[in-house]
């Protein structure tokens, strides 16, 4: 704070004191002084004790409310309550999870660790009771739950799943994106038979149909509610939506106060799978990092999900941990943290150059200290892959052979680069990229790093001009062929950062994408991977952990591939389900 | 005040309001340059990360950004006529509506703090003041200045670990609230006179004590300037000849140091107590990132880094608004506290 | 603080600069925080120049098996998350830190009293417009316009040095303006005037110089703040780049360990920034004591 410069004098100051007169002015205004501060502060201390006293707030009342609801903690909220809006956040896929129902959800396995999980493979009823695939596998009939309400009482038809679907497909952007992953692409596809049956038409048989009608996206919205707030230049009720739920799901939002917090009550009147436990959810929104473990650990919280691995090693530590908070994690499928490098770009077009890079990478220490262990390696696997995803490659840290490699290329005097990853994820990627940065150094590549802030990242990312990139890439739905035909495949995708384009690798994702037979599948799988272990146009680190810390009395945590809490399964241990 | 005093103040009113205008002049367009000029896309970062460059270009249509950027600046200022500051990007919710229901909260937790700073600062500053050359005196000035030397962010993580983690005098640093209390009816947006007002003064008591660390936090850095300036200007007003008669003429210390000295020093309090007030205002980004406090400069700042620019120019209009009432206010005072300005001395 | 004019002789040239001398000496001893803090600006020039030099370990070198180790004989200050020395980095910022302040500083001190000082001369236009301009610089929240203009044009240091110029100019224009309108009218420049100097003359020859203790006093307070703008700026991640050691990221990135209990990594860079500031506070306050006694505080 700069003190303003005293300009001008004060009142008539400025005569010269004499001592005498400082002296006669010391003493007397000394003296006063002991009449006046001590009466001021005495003043201040009393209100303040006043104030602090009166401040016994019902301690009793106050835990019972709290042991009834789960106060989750995260970074970001929904910022809309509409998943088809333009720029709904990932928060908001968990928002329309637990608001929203859906045909078909996945059923749920528990894993070798106990821990719960989505289970890819089996398809569970929601909102849809049961359903029939057509033999040539060309169509799907869906027949609706009979007792399903909507939030504001009036009956789930198959009307409101029709415009729901038309909606998703209409819309544009990131919905109708993901809904063409499953064959899902226009309105005239959807057809309602009966005010309970629905039936999808497609025009090639789609193993991905059925698991993409279960990811967030195709939501059943109240198409009599929504279409009420439509208007002729906004059909879709798309202004209305944002602000408003118009869902069946499970829960109900009660209040929603976008970069705050989202309050949650539990829909008792809902039919499409078991009743939960809990009444109530806040979702408090808390940007400060240290706040967040400061909460969970006093108590203050009970669920955060997206801790810093640092802050998780803390409460997983054997001499850190407490029995009060637990931390559940489960590597995220179909997922994995790389080093992109940009191939059409010199000098990364050289393959020798990429094997150059994959060898120089200081993998352990990039697993150690900048995600203190909260990774699965995806390094020093077998020179030849199996069909699984995701799976180690075959580099190992080795200087020499990096070395060696660049020299052969004909960069012994190394190169220049820049190093580029989401500012958002600095947390993880600073001291990844910091480590690359040190190790390239030492073979004699000069990387200069840049942190890029999240508004120009997706940008940067479509101009495909950044010739190194740090990232993760994830698909929802569990398979490599997906994987890869976003990641790899010459159609050259936003997610295939590295602009890479292989002919012969298309080939064999094309091929995987319909095939059925197991074998054969396997086969293709194992043919892509090899290629891109070969030609190395990303470098895979690690696959990433979804930790999610909980206090040890918060059960029933289920991970989804959308990575957001289902509070459908939770519950506090010893409470009474009130 | 006499009848032609009363004018004398409404003119300098009118006279500082029309020199206001200019400056919030400028500051619209520069701030409308500047958050144009922002490098980064925000129709590539709303498209979504799945976009193609057909699905961004239409994201960038439906926003309005293809137009010529004069283009857009009229259509700004059309909208400022209206009294529509354009709608958040990331929110979804019109600027205007936001800023509302966020300023209290910036607001409350400067003045809390300066309230604090005050009083700690002035009362230091006039200990000081009476004991000059001391090592009260020094030891006033060290302890001030301390406070304005720490990086203020730093200052509230200390201040989180010491007294909510390690001593648990503090409660959770969760924003205005504890998320299972209901907020007070919302009469003037501040959590403390609201629930005083409705006639819950528990309610208003855990607010006060929500209050407590980031006001703490803020205090810190506005007590130095207040506690120098009070103290230079107290030293000045003592050494004067009138408080020399006063002693002279055998009034009490206490009249002599309260009604005539301090008054006398109030002024360029006043002009500080301003400064520290506006600069607290900007200083707020900080202190609200670190304790969760639902405030304007939080607000300003996400928009700032998700290239969004409808907040970024809210904000910083609101601000500047605010900064010329401030003046203006102060202004106003001085006409109470010094009545030759009044008198148009 | 003027000598006498013209020398005669060595005697009077050393009881000339004796009086100077012994005025410093006098205020330095009445005030031994302004002795502490001038012995401090040295050491941390000093540090500045050269500390690199003199560090135990590689700044930028990490070491990962060592990471988040507290302070220790091995390493003073502890390390951070790569293992990279932090006492090694502190020293290192100081230049980094120092001269992004100095710079800032010099930059708006240049341009702000020269131009605050033309339009205190000169009056009317100038007067406006320039008066006008540090206005509405000062209607931002001076730290959100430091933002925004280093998110607008990228985060370099050069572009950390001019934001922190923007946002500092309107104080050394009204600073200037304020001094200059109040010697314009001194008998002094009557008489330059009256010999024929011209306007742009007495300004620089006689104005100006008179007016610089104010500023320059100032400008040592401005110090603190213009670090403590770099440091905050970094905390919002609009700092400098990684991995250049710069107090305030390093701040910005221990604060992140405190609550976990490894107070290290946040604790020395802060209280390097908190020394700093203090140290050209309690300089400016001296240098003003030095300079200018009727309004010392």
């Amino acid at each position: 704070m700069r003190p303003r410069s005293s300009g001008g004098s004060v009142g008539s100051a400025g005569a010269a004191r004499s001592s005498s007169t400082d002296r006669l002015i010391a003493s007397t205004a000394c003296r006063a002084r002991r009449v006046r501060l001590p009466f001021v502060r005495v003043l201040a201390a009393a209100s303040l004790v006043a104030v602090t006293s009166a401040c016994a707030r019902d301690d009793a009342e106050l835990a019972a409310r709290r042991a009834h609801a789960l106060l989750v903690v995260a970074e970001t909220g929904p910022n809309s309550l509409d998943i088809h809006g333009v720029g709904a956040n990932r928060q908001t896929y968990g928002l329309a999870w637990n608001v929203y129902d859906r045909l078909l959800t996945y059923g749920v396995k528990v894993d070798a660790d106990g821990v719960a999980t989505y289970d890819y493979t089996k398809l569970a009823p929601e909102l849809a009771e049961s359903w029939q695939v057509a033999p040539d596998g060309k169509s799907v009939t869906f027949r609706l739950r009979a007792d399903a309400l909507f939030h504001d009482g009036t009956a789930v038809t198959a009307d409101d799943v029709k415009w729901s679907f038309d909606r998703a497909v209409s819309v544009g952007g990131f919905p109708t994106f993901q809904m063409k992953a499953g064959s899902l692409e226009r309105p005239e596809q959807f057809e309602v038979l009966d005010p309970h049956t629905f039936v999808i038409h497609l025009d090639r048989a789609d193993k991905l149909t059925l698991p993409d009608i279960a990811v967030p996206v195709p939501v059943i919205i109240n198409a009599q509610l929504a279409r009420r707030h439509a208007t002729p230049d906004d059909p879709w009720a798309m202004r209305w939506l944002k602000n408003n739920a118009a869902g069946g799901g499970a829960y109900r939002v009660e209040s929603w106060r976008p970069g705050q917090q989202t309050v949650y009550v539990r829909n008792d009147a809902w039919r499409s799978g078991p009743l939960p436990r809990l009444k109530r959810v806040v979702v408090r929104e808390v940007p400060s990092a240290s706040a967040q473990l400061a909460l969970l650990t006093r108590g203050d919280a009970d669920v955060v999900v997206g801790l810093a691995p640092h802050d998780i090693e803390q409460l997983v530590d054997a001499e850190t941990a407490t029995a009060d908070v637990s931390v559940i994690a489960v590597p995220v499928e179909n997922a994995l943290q790389y080093l992109g490098m940009n191939v059409k770009q010199k000098p990364f077009d050289d393959v020798r150059v990429r094997r150059a890079v994959a060898y120089a990478i200081p993998y352990e220490r990039i697993l150690a200290a900048a995600m203190f262990g909260r990774g699965i390696p995806l390094w020093g696997g077998p020179p030849s892959p199996s069909a699984a995803w995701p799976q180690p490659s075959p580099y190992v840290e080795d200087l020499e052979k990096a070395r060696a490699l660049l020299a052969e290329a004909g960069y012994a005097g190394g190169f220049d680069t820049e190093l580029s990853f989401d500012q958002g994820f600095a947390t993880t990627n600073e001291p990844m990229a910091l480590l690359i940065q040190e190790a390239l150094g030492r073979i004699g590549v000069r990387v200069t790093v840049n942190k890029i802030p999240g508004a120009n990242w997706r940008g940067a990312l479509l101009r495909k001009d950044l010739p190194l990139v740090l990232n993760t890439f994830s698909g929802w739905l569990n398979y490599p062929d997906y994987f890869f035909f976003w990641a790899y495949h010459g159609q050259n995708a936003v997610f295939n950062t590295m602009s890479y384009q292989n002919p012969e690798l298309d080939q064999a994702v094309d091929a995987a994408r319909f095939e059925s037979d197991q074998a054969r599948y396997a086969e293709q799988v194992a043919r892509f991977v090899e290629i891109a272990w070969s030609d190395v146009p990303r470098v895979p680190l690690f696959q990433p952990l979804q930790d999610v810390a909980l206090r040890s009395e918060v059960r029933g945590y289920t991970y989804w591939f959308h990575r957001q809490l289902d509070f459908r399964s939770l519950y506090k241990e010893n409470v009474h389900a009130g | 005040m006499p009848a032609d005093g009363a004018r004398v103040v409404a003119k300098r009113i009118a006279l500082g309001l029309a020199n206001a205008l200019p400056s919030l002049a400028g500051v619209v367009v520069i701030t409308f340059i500047l958050t144009r000029a922002l490098p980064g896309d925000p129709a590539a970062y709303f498209a979504g990360p799945a976009a193609t460059e057909e699905a961004v270009e239409q994201v960038r249509r439906t926003l309005g950004l293809d137009r010529p950027l004069p283009v857009q600046f009229l259509d700004y200022l059309r909208e400022l006529a209206r009294g529509d500051l354009g709608t958040s990007l990331t929110t979804g919710q019109p600027v205007l509506e936001e800023m509302a229901a966020r300023l209290p909260a910036s607001l409350e937790l400067t003045l809390v703090a300066l309230l604090l700073a005050g009083a700690i600062g002035i009362p230091l500053g006039v200990l000081a003041a009476t004991r000059p050359g001391s090592l009260v005196d020094q030891a006033c000035r060290v302890g001030t200045t301390v406070g304005v030397a720490l990086p203020v962010f730093f200052t509230g993580v200390l201040l989180i670990y010491a007294f909510y983690f390690l001593l648990g005098w503090a409660p959770a640093p969760l924003g205005r609230l504890d998320p299972l209390l209901d907020p007070p009816q919302a009469l003037t947006g501040f959590y403390v006179l609201d629930a005083i007002l409705q006639g819950d003064p528990a309610l208003a008591a855990e607010a006060l004590r929500q209050l407590a660390l980031p006001a703490l936090a803020l205090a810190l850095v506005a007590m130095a300037p207040l506690a120098r300036m009070t103290r230079a200007s107290m030293l000045g007003v003592l050494g004067s000849e009138f408080v020399r008669t006063a002693r002279a003429l055998g009034l009490s210390r206490f009249q002599v140091l309260v009604v005539y000295a301090f008054r006398n020093a109030l002024l360029p309090v006043l002009t500080t107590l301003g400064m520290t007030f506006s600069f607290l205002l900007g200083a707020n980004v900080l202190v609200e990132k670190v304790f969760a406090w639902p405030g304007v400069g939080s607000y300003a700042l996400e928009a700032l880094i998700a290239s969004d620019f409808a907040p970024v120019q809210g904000f910083v209009l609101i601000m500047g608004i605010l900064y010329v009432l401030l003046n203006l206010a102060i202004d106003t005072l001085y006409a109470f506290v010094d009545p030759r300005v009044a008198r148009g001395a | 603080m003027s000598t006498a004019a013209v020398p005669v002789g060595a005697a009077a040239a050393r009881s000339g600069g004796s009086e100077t001398w012994r005025h410093v000496r006098y205020v330095l001893a009445e005030n031994p925080l302004t002795f502490a803090a001038f012995l401090c600006f040295l050491a941390i020039v000093a540090t500045a120049l050269v500390g690199p030099a003199l560090v135990p370990y590689d700044p930028l070198a990490s070491d990962t098996a060592a990471a988040l180790s507290p302070p220790s004989l091995a390493h003073w200050f502890g390390t951070d998350q790569l293992g990279r020395d932090i006492f090694s980095r502190v020293i290192v910022a100081t230049r980094l830190d120092l001269g992004i302040a100095l710079a800032a500083v010099a930059l708006s001190f240049v341009v702000g009293s020269f131009a605050g000082a033309w339009a205190g001369y000169r009056g009317g236009i100038a007067d406006k417009v320039v008066g006008r301009f540090a206005d509405t610089v000062m209607a931002f929240p001076l730290f959100v316009l430091a933002m925004g203009i280093v998110a607008a044009l990228g985060n370099t240091v050069q572009n950390i040095v001019y934001a922190t110029a923007v946002v500092n100019l309107p104080f050394y224009i009204r600073l200037a303006r304020a001094e200059i309108v109040r010697l314009r009218e001194a008998g002094f420049v009557e008489a330059a005037a009256i010999s024929g100097n011209r306007p742009l003359g007495i300004l620089v020859r006689h104005l100006y110089p008179n007016a610089l203790p104010t500023l320059v006093v100032q400008a040592s307070l401005n110090l603190g703040w213009a670090l403590l703008n770099a440091a905050g700026l970094s905390f919002i991640g609009l700092g400098v780049r990684p991995p250049t050691p710069e107090w305030g990221i390093m701040v910005a990135d221990g604060a992140n360990f405190v609550v976990a209990g490894k107070w290290w990594i946040a604790a020395f860079p802060g209280l390097a920034i908190m020394g700093t500031a203090l140290c050209f506070n309690f300089l400016g306050d001296g240098l003003r004591d030095l300079l200018d006694p009727t309004r010392r505080t």
